[in-house]
């Protein structure tokens, strides 16, 4: 598998920064990486992170299955996560939730047929100050209204 | 060794050396500490909850796996407090947990059984539906039952740890975490089975033998595994005069808790529909069933009339028949038939070895000195695959005790991960790249050299040489092939030598000669298979074989003798490292006679019961006890299971041993030579299709 000259760089320096011996500690953030530019984790990704750490492919799959903001299957080109944990719940989360699911036509971990949004009910997303709270890949919405997130939702459609 | 440490544990003071684990301690004295997770020999897990203890000054109940003792505890492993604590994780462990313990293969053996009999919790507070995933099939012989797992780990890490191949992991979180198989739905590993027999309760089980039976209505029939040279103890289970598993759960024997695919599984060639159930006699060109009396009786006369004309008679014997069996052979060939022309498939050049080493006290290594020694070189063999225990005891060492490994190969092998020093060379230029190795090896305070076939000769006497201008200790393996290649040859079944290594100061044909020669008139041949692959006999020899299955050589034979196999007879067998063990007899094959009672039988026809002596297991032992150096070995120890080795032979052995013979079949995870043709389970997994 080939990647981008920059992901090559930061597989390299991620195989260094770790003591002998634990290059499996670079299995998370080199997947975390490898997802943002192949767009969800492949068969042929964990193969290739198992390889060029040198561990089975199995205990990338442990690590793969285990965290939640890792995907096997395509998200949209916007992965919308919605918390509906305690403090957003009570400010709203839910009904958030509600709101985008059937605006959009989908649900938990399901994308829109352009490909272009995918939701994703999370846990805390630690911004509970400015609850309800809501994230668009790596970008924070807080206090986020109905409003608002009909805002984001009809921006992230229209953005190539 | 730095001081002890003094702790109490249930009102019993004990002493260990510092950074011993409470669990470990208690243990010492004799007080079980429950746990499901913890494993001896593997790295620590602590996810199971089950072996908290009371320690004074500490506020909360402690995990006794995980803290080692310090100067002064007080510990305390069962309490009212203790066994609350215990019944709730085991609640905890039965909240999707099925109680199919009825029809379970683990019901009786099992661990969570065995626990909450102990602590209770027969009653769940849940009322919510249990989590249910339908088993799964991995492999032939590894089946998974996701809802009886309780995430112990053990089975991830014997085969991470122990194996060295990692095909284990646990993949998703919280209730829906299960073990997963490296190949997503299928497992593609050594199929060792070591998963299934740590596993604490049902979830993983065997193939082989999952739903056939009920633990207590086994008897177990401690042996030694008839397919490689490692000589492990598998403990058969035979109900019905029938082998329902193969395990070594009791750790008895040289291999401890190891078993290969082939001791754990591969039993099953025993009862292959093509075994020889009676004896035959080639009619009219035909191989025709008769009775034993009939067969016999051709046998004597024709061996007989041979023998008084003076004709030249082969006698080709068996890596894997008993001490017992090889001893009386050569007994009977030479003494009864009056030839020499004797031998056996040679697998590893033990003969010269022995004779390199002559006047060396304490040289020939052990199984367990592959798990206690500093250092093991790997000399031209891929141990994972031909010899999996002796790996395994180099893995082993590796992890508890750092040994430096170096392996001096032609191809990558498993050692390489960990190995102090790879080096790849050609077949037979080993001992070239041994010796860039020198200044390491120098500065080893210890050191056991393992060699495959490809060293053999000089290159044995260069390597003993090179071992000894070190100026350590230096201890030595010959690898062979088969459970009993080494006893084959320390019983004299070579034309150069008596038992126990004494020139027989007689020539003789090898085997390969004996099967290529235009002129023989008999060729006596037991439990081998010479004519594998097909190609025919030189000349129009007489041809009487023993064996189980009509292989290429029975084919080919006037009289075929039905014989029983490994786990049908009693005897003893060396190992590799020269460890002598004992086979037992687990079960009888219909129509089947051990290689000894056929060739008593014969003898007795002959007439010549007296000069030969008696046939039965423990007389030839006696014997052998008796007149074959390096074989007077306490009979109590070897009557109990255990294990001795072989004294040196301490003398120049000074024949030419014919080292050009030397040939190993290099067998390996999935082959066992012709027999593991017979055997379903070899042939029926994936990665025995990849080797061929």
């Amino acid at each position: 598998m080939t990647f981008s000259p920059e992901l090559e760089e930061k597989f390299a320096r991620l195989l260094t920064i770790y003591p002998e011996g634990r290059q499996r500690s670079a299995v998370v953030p080199m997947l975390m990486f490898a997802q943002d530019e192949v767009g969800h984790v492949t068969p042929e990704l964990i193969e290739e992170i198992a390889k060029r750490i040198g561990i089975p492919t199995v205990q990338i799959e442990e690590v793969v299955t285990y965290y939640s903001m890792l995907h096997q299957k395509p998200m949209g080109k916007y992965h919308v996560q919605i918390c509906t944990n305690v403090s957003c719940m009570l400010t709203g989360g839910t009904e958030l939730w509600e709101r985008a699911c059937q605006k959009l036509g989908i649900g938990h971990l399901q994308r829109t047929g352009d490909g272009q949004i995918s939701l994703e009910e999370v846990e805390c997303i630690g911004a509970c100050s400015w609850a309800p709270a809501l994230q668009v890949n790596y970008d924070f919405h807080h206090n986020v209204t109905p409003e608002k997130l009909d805002e984001i939702l009809e921006a992230c459609r229209k953005v190539n | 060794m730095a001081e002890l440490v003094s702790l109490t544990i249930d009102g019993r003071t004990v002493q260990v050396p510092p950074g011993t684990l409470v669990i470990d301690a208690a243990k010492k004295i004799g007080v079980e500490v429950p746990a499901f997770c913890y494993y001896e020999g593997l790295s620590l897990q602590a996810a199971c909850r089950m072996c908290l203890v009371e320690v004074e000054k500490m506020p909360k109940l402690m995990a006794g796996c995980t803290l080692p003792v310090a100067e002064g505890m007080v510990v305390r492993t069962e309490t009212p407090t203790i066994a609350k604590a215990r019944k709730s994780t085991l609640e905890f462990l039965l909240t999707n947990h099925p109680l199919d313990c009825p029809v379970c293969d683990k019901g009786g053996e099992c661990e969570l059984q065995d626990m909450v009999f102990r602590y209770g919790a027969g009653e769940s507070r849940y009322t919510e539906i249990k989590h249910h995933v339908d088993e799964k099939q991995w492999s032939p012989v590894v089946y998974f039952d996701a809802p009886r797992c309780i995430l112990c780990y053990r089975c991830v890490r014997i085969c991470d740890e122990g194996m060295g191949v990692g095909a284990l992991g646990v993949i998703n979180r919280g209730v829906v975490s299960e073990i997963a198989p490296n190949k997503t739905d299928h497992l593609e590993c050594d199929e060792c089975g070591m998963c299934i027999d740590i596993c604490p309760v049902g979830a993983l089980t065997s193939g082989a033998y999952r739903y056939k039976t009920r633990p207590w209505e086994m008897q177990h029939v401690g042996t030694i595994c008839t397919h490689c040279s490692n000589g492990c103890k598998t403990t058969l289970g035979v109900r019905n005069n029938e082998i329902m598993r193969g395990d070594n759960r009791d750790q008895s024997g040289v291999n401890g808790e190891f078993l290969c695919i082939k001791g754990r599984y591969a039993f099953d060639f025993y009862h292959h529909q093509e075994r020889l159930q009676s004896p035959l006699v080639r009619k009219n060109g035909k191989l025709e069933p008769v009775s034993w009396k009939e067969a016999l009786e051709a046998a004597a006369a024709r061996l007989k009339a041979a023998r008084d004309a003076g004709s030249k008679i082969g006698v080709i014997g068996s890596t894997r028949t008993s001490n017992e069996e090889n001893f009386y052979l050569q007994k009977f060939a030479r003494l009864g038939l009056g030839t020499n022309h004797i031998d056996h498939h040679r697998t590893g050049d033990v003969v010269t070895l022995l004779d390199a080493l002559s006047g060396q006290k304490d040289a020939l290594a052990t199984t367990a000195d592959l798990y206690e020694k500093p250092a093991i070189v790997v000399l031209g063999a891929d141990l994972a695959l031909e010899h999996p225990l002796l790996s395994f005891q180099i893995r082993a060492n590796f992890r508890h005790h750092q040994a430096r490994v170096y392996a001096v190969t032609e191809k990558p092998v498993r050692e390489d991960k960990y190995a102090a020093a790879a080096i790849r060379c050609d077949a037979a230029g080993e001992l070239a790249a041994l010796e860039t190795l020198r200044e390491k090896l120098a500065n080893e305070p210890e050191l056991v050299i393992v060699f495959g076939d490809t060293v053999k000769g000089d290159a044995v006497r260069k390597l003993v040489a090179f071992g000894s201008s070190l100026g350590k200790p230096v201890k030595y393996v010959a690898l062979v092939d088969y459970s009993n290649s080494r006893g084959a040859m320390d019983m004299g079944l070579v034309p150069e030598l008596l038992p126990g290594y004494r020139p027989s100061g007689q020539t003789g044909m090898s085997a390969g000669e004996m099967v290529a020669s235009g002129d023989l008139d008999m060729l006596y041949i037991v439990g081998a298979n010479p004519l594998e692959g097909g190609q025919p006999l030189g000349g129009k020899p007489f041809v009487i074989v023993h064996e189980m299955f009509l292989t290429e050589t029975a084919q080919a034979a006037d009289i075929v003798f039905p014989a029983s196999s490994a786990y049908e007879k009693n005897g003893t067998v060396t190992s590799v490292t020269g460890e002598v063990q004992q086979l037992k007899k687990a079960v009888q094959a219909m129509g089947t006679k051990p290689d000894l009672e056929i060739l008593g039988l014969l003898v007795r026809e002959m007439g010549l019961a007296a000069q030969i002596g008696p046939w039965t297991p423990d007389k030839v032992f006696q014997e052998i006890r008796e007149t074959v150096p390096g074989y007077n070995m306490p009979l109590p120890v070897i009557a109990t299971g255990g294990a001795v080795q072989t004294a040196p032979v301490n003398g120049r052995i000074e024949v030419d041993a014919r080292p050009d013979l030397v040939r190993s079949s290099r067998d390996g995870l999935f082959t066992s030579g012709t027999l593991g043709r017979y055997s379903k389970v070899l042939n029926s997994v994936v990665e025995g299709r990849h080797h061929t």
